[in-house]
């Protein structure tokens, strides 16, 4: 399932600024990494409700989660993948007129 | 006697030579020098025997030769044929086309005169 | 209390507008004036087509009844989104890249254009969607009888209302879904409508939201309290429905085919995907953040008994908040306009394009070009297909009688189109992926789906029994419990087997099946699209009849826009007229367009049947091509790699031929030699044994053969000379001796040597103040070059009284020296020959064998001039030509001297 980093490979080095467009184009690949990882992180920690004590596991009604911290939690993991997602749209807003002429050239 | 030989032949000094030869031991030697009509000129003048240069003007003697063994009455008649190229597939070739006998030049005059008489005396005993 | 009448009234006045502003965007759009049309914003709120009325009313009665389950339904589609850049930017580039205008199209595109898959996943869609739309209409009855509960007097029928609804919403979809054919030409109409419903929509939500948490409970704190303290206060989510569900949302997300035509076909620029990966998300966010406090709210204030699926009307309305409610009312209505008519429209371009089109083609047999109009043919079809959709839709709820029936329909929903996913990702990501492998999976994951979950999600049509005990009392095959597994949650049950089963079959009828060559290049070009986004290579169309295609494209594309396409395609070809060549580019360029509107299948097999089963040739040549995929997938590199190899191999033949003839130019050269040498040597042997063996010879004998023997070896020396002359001059390692000198000074040297020792020497006829010119030149090969020719004059003039005239003059910059003779002069045929090694001019006279004019050009070459035959002349003629040079101006005269 995982894709190769199709345009996110660097740019051919040239002589003159190679060093400059190595270190760019590896942070835009660990930016892509980053990206790639928001998903997974995502769902696993959306799994981790499912540990927690319910009505069906703890019948000793104290144990229960409260429903507000469960939406407390879910929301705010909600909220932190949105705002990865705000972080790498703009991160490739920054670099999208490399991605573009490097989508459409090849 | 009346024993004939025709000599196609293009190099003037050659032709000296083998007429001063063959006029010694008394051969009639007729000359000729052009390719073009040599069979012809060999039907009309019907010598003994043939000397025939490979590399002539108008006509190359294989062809001339492949020609002559191709009328009846000459199929029989002694050739012998000179080169000057003297590659082993132009002897093949002449021999494929009917030659009594293959010389190189340059030739020792005694050669010559010993095809010439084999090839009379072949063609006299048959 | 609101009134039905004022209820009505609203809704028609909100249809109207919703008219109005597709009306508008789509004038816009035709005017170019539609730069906010196409903003990410506009695409990220028509991405909320998601949200349909199920979720929208739904949500909180999921939530009343299950807790926190409902928000699944959120996070599947928010994983999906900020995952953008694994799937979905792929998924939107090749849908653009191909012109996919489905995801039926896209999956037959993948598999070597099929048909058959193609006809496959539009029955899967269309048995899995039309529910879907039932449950939709349902939603707005409900929410239209809950109004008209409280005015018992409006004498409404829910019949009749779920009719007119619609009926309203395929004419909304028919005249803004089908305006233009070309599904990649933008809905612009409709994209926008449905943006304004999502704008709705969420301020629906929103709004009810905020009236519960700070009007109805006093703020965030005291609303949390009453959560906790509610029915649904606990955390309980039953671990296997949880992850299920998200999954099944996220796939669902992806293949329904309304969310493919908002997300792919109607993307107008890929880039959107960035702000849509964390905008859309924020919708669902808001869009579920109020859900839980409106469910725990409604639960303790609303009377038992009442529908929780109506919280989010029934709150307001009891609270005495008729505004609110109507807006909430009409957040519902938009929810459901928006999912029915994408949703028909996406279904009727597959059912058009997939099943309609190619029957009707097929039935009218002659070919696309000589049968009637494509075009409208096509508009009908896919009109037709939407009203069929909408009846199926309006039946089925009808025959299903509503209720809770229905309300369970939207997972199972999920769970059907969910069927696609493995064809879908593998298809996308796995090269190995064939055709047979996707129509097994698919196959597969239905059939186990309609038994696992449809038909006993429908109630009515299966027994209890038949689930209890299995069919025909087999225990192992009861459809919820297959292989005997029992006690999984049903859901879990069905998702799990269908879906686990559909891509072992598919990935296992891909590894034993073998692709096609058409497939296995479309699957290169999906993988790996961001290699190379040319689109495919489809045609080689060397007999295509331009015209032809001309009369399918008017028909299809229409007259203006066809006639465009071709017209600027010709001019680009830099043809004159109106109609390309069918080159395969174009041709490929034409299909795109015309899979546009008709889809990919369907535009291949009519741009074939007037090529001329192109498709076939271009399979076969792939084929012979190579096997190797490797070769396939970069046929475009192998291409210029054997225009290359040819070259290479056109060049080693030629050196070759040059080689072989060189070679036989060596041989022949060998020959003639050989010939040269041996017949001066012939004679020299022949009188040397002549004079060795004979007696008694005259004395004037002797010395005439001692002369022979001595020309004969002078002979043999001259070419000797002459060899080594040609070749020190022909390997270009000759030292020139450049020096001034006065021409008619060579001129004198030269026929004092060429006539010498002559017995006969012919007449020079020369004009000596002519030759008084300066020259810069070698002055010693110079005058070899005179003396061959002098020679050649003594040798071969054939006049009784042979003489020479030699002529000087200058022309253009050269000296032109010319040697005429009185003779009869060279036939023309042999005149090209002469300069020619050992040609020999006239056989006549022997010693003159023919290097020597071989030499003269050579030397002539080298000093910068030439010598040739000149023709029209009394006699023989020979031209030299040499650069007039003055002695003190030439620059090179140190540098050539010092040589």
């Amino acid at each position: 399932m995982i894709t190769p980093p199709e345009d996110t490979s660097p740019d051919p080095p040239r002589a003159t600024q190679a060093l400059f467009l190595e270190r760019q184009s590896y942070r835009r690949r660990r930016l892509v990494d980053v990206a790639r990882l928001l998903p997974l992180l995502g769902a696993l920690l959306l799994l981790v409700p499912l540990l927690w004590p319910g009505e069906s596991t703890g019948a000793n009604g104290g144990l229960e989660t409260p429903m507000s911290t469960a939406i407390t939690y879910i929301f705010a993991v909600w909220a932190v993948l949105i705002f990865g997602a705000v972080l790498f749209g703009i991160a490739a807003r920054r670099w999208g007129g490399d991605t573009r002429r490097a989508d459409t050239d090849t | 006697m009346g024993r004939k030989v025709l000599l196609i032949e293009d190099e003037p000094n050659i032709i000296e030579a083998i007429r001063f030869l063959l006029t010694r031991e008394a051969w009639e030697v007729e000359t000729h020098s052009d390719g073009t009509d040599a069979v012809e000129v060999i039907r009309a003048s019907q010598p003994d025997l043939v000397i025939l240069d490979v590399m002539l003007p108008g006509k190359s003697g294989m062809d001339i030769l492949r020609d002559l063994r191709e009328v009846p009455e000459l199929a029989k008649l002694p050739v012998l044929m000179l080169t000057a190229r003297g590659q082993v597939r132009d002897r093949e070739e002449a021999e494929k086309a009917g030659v009594s006998r293959f010389m190189t030049k340059p030739f020792s005059n005694k050669e010559v005169l010993m095809a010439v008489r084999d090839l009379h005396a072949q063609a006299t005993q048959s | 209390m609101t009134s039905v009448n004022l209820l009505i009234l609203v809704c028609i006045g909100y249809v109207a507008l919703l008219f109005g502003v597709a009306f508008m965007a789509d004038r816009m759009a035709a005017r170019g004036r539609s730069t906010w049309l196409r903003s990410p914003l506009i695409y990220t709120l028509s991405l909320s087509i998601y949200c349909t009325a199920w979720t929208f009313y739904g949500a909180v009665g999921y939530a009343a009844r299950s807790g926190l389950e409902y928000i699944t339904i959120y996070l599947g589609p928010t994983l999906v989104m900020i995952g953008w850049w694994w799937g979905l930017r792929k998924l939107v580039r090749i849908g653009r890249s191909q012109r996919v205008t489905s995801i039926a199209d896209l999956i037959s595109s993948r598999y070597g254009k099929s048909t058959f898959l193609a006809i496959c996943v539009t029955l899967l869609a269309v048995i899995s969607i039309t529910p879907y739309i039932a449950l939709q209409l349902q939603s707005i009855t409900l929410s239209f009888e809950t109004f008209f509960a409280a005015d018992p007097g409006s004498g409404y029928s829910s019949g009749s209302s779920v009719f007119w609804v619609a009926s309203g919403l395929a004419v909304f979809a028919i005249l803004f879904g089908t305006r233009n054919l070309d599904a990649n030409e933008r809905h612009h109409g409709v994209v926008t409508a449905i943006a304004l419903e999502a704008v709705v929509k969420l301020v629906a939500l929103l709004a009810v939201g905020i009236f519960v948490v700070w009007g109805l409970s006093g703020g965030v704190s005291q609303t949390m309290a009453r959560i906790d303290a509610s029915e649904i206060g606990a955390w309980q989510v039953d671990a296997g429905r949880w992850t299920t569900i998200t999954f099944l949302a996220a796939a669902a997300f992806v293949c329904l085919p309304r969310m493919f035509q908002v997300m792919v076909v109607e993307n107008d620029d890929e880039r959107h995907l960035r702000t849509a990966a964390w905008a859309f998300p924020t919708y669902l966010l808001l869009m579920s953040l109020f859900v839980v406090p409106i469910a725990a709210v409604g639960l303790e204030i609303m009377p038992d008994g009442s529908n929780p699926d109506l919280f989010v009307l029934t709150l307001p309305l009891s609270q005495g908040q008729d505004g609110l409610a109507m807006l909430a009312f009409l957040g519902g209505f938009s929810s459901a306009t928006s999912m029915v008519i994408v949703a028909a429209m996406a279904l009727s371009t597959m059912v058009s394009n997939h099943i309609v089109m190619p029957i009707w083609l097929s039935s009218r047999g002659g070919g696309a070009s000589q049968s009637g109009d494509v075009r409208k043919v096509v508009l009908l079809s896919r009109r037709l297909s939407i009203g069929a959709i909408m009846a199926l839709g309006y039946f089925y709820y009808r025959l299903s009688g509503g209720g809770a029936a229905l309300a369970s329909i939207g997972l199972i929903a999920f769970a059907g189109i969910a069927q696609i996913l493995p064809a879908l990702v593998g298809g996308l990501f796995w090269r190995g992926a064939t055709r047979t492998g996707a129509l097994a999976g698919l196959v597969t994951g239905f059939v186990l789906w309609l038994y696992t979950s449809l038909l006993p999600g429908m109630g009515s049509m299966m027994s209890g029994d038949f689930l209890a005990l299995g069919p025909f009392g087999i225990s192992w095959l009861r459809p919820q419990a297959l292989f005997g597994i029992t006690g999984l949650d049903p859901m879990v049950h069905s998702v799990m087997w269908s879906l686990i089963l559909n891509a072992t079959a598919f990935t296992v009828a891909s590894l034993l099946s073998f692709p096609s060559p058409l497939e296995r290049l479309q699957g290169a070009q999906f993988v790996n699209v961001f290699d190379h986004s040319v689109g495919p290579r489809g045609w080689t169309g060397s007999v295509a009849q331009s015209e032809d295609l001309m009369i399918m494209s008017q028909r299809i594309l229409g007259a203006n826009q066809a006639q465009a396409m071709f017209q600027s395609e010709a001019k680009r070809q830099g043809a004159d007229g109106h109609l390309p060549e069918p080159t395969p580019a174009f041709l490929e360029r034409l299909e795109r367009e015309l899979s546009g509107s008709v889809g990919a299948a369907t535009a291949h097999a009519m741009v074939g049947q007037i090529v001329g089963g192109s498709s076939v040739s271009v399979e076969d040549l792939l084929a012979v091509a190579d096997e190797s995929a490797q070769m396939l997938e970069y046929s475009s590199q192998l291409e210029i790699k054997s225009t290359e190899l040819s070259h290479t191999a056109g060049q080693l033949r030629e050196a070759n031929d040059k080689l072989m003839q060189i070679s036989h130019q060596k041989d022949a050269f060998l020959d003639q030699v050989s010939h040269e040498l041996r017949t001066p040597m012939t004679s020299i042997r022949a009188f040397s044994e002549i004079l060795r063996d004979t007696d008694g010879l005259e004395p004037s004998e002797k010395v005439r053969y001692a002369t022979i023997i001595n020309n004969e070896a002078l002979r043999l020396t001259r070419l000797l000379d002459d060899l080594l002359d040609l070749s020190v001059l022909e390997s270009g390692q000759v030292s020139l001796d450049i020096r001034g000198g006065i021409l008619a000074e060579v001129l004198d040297h030269a026929v004092s040597s060429a006539l010498s020792g002559e017995d006969a020497p012919l007449q020079v006829h020369r004009v000596t103040d002519s030759e008084n010119v300066a020259l810069l030149s070698d002055l010693d090969r110079l005058a070899q070059v005179f003396i061959n020719l002098i020679s050649n004059a003594q040798k071969y003039c054939d006049a009784r009284d042979p003489a020479v005239q030699i002529d000087v003059h200058q022309q253009a910059g050269f000296l032109v020296i010319d040697f005429i003779d009185n003779g009869s002069g060279i036939a023309a045929d042999t005149q090209a020959m002469v300069f020619e090694k050992f040609a020999r001019v006239s056989t006549d006279k022997a010693g003159g064998a023919g290097l020597g004019l071989a030499v003269c050009r050579e030397i002539m070459h080298r000093l910068g001039g030439d010598v040739r035959y000149l023709e029209g002349q009394a006699g023989g003629a020979f031209r030299v030509t040499l650069p007039s040079r003055q002695p003190n101006r030439q620059p090179s005269h140190r540098a050539a001297a010092a040589q």
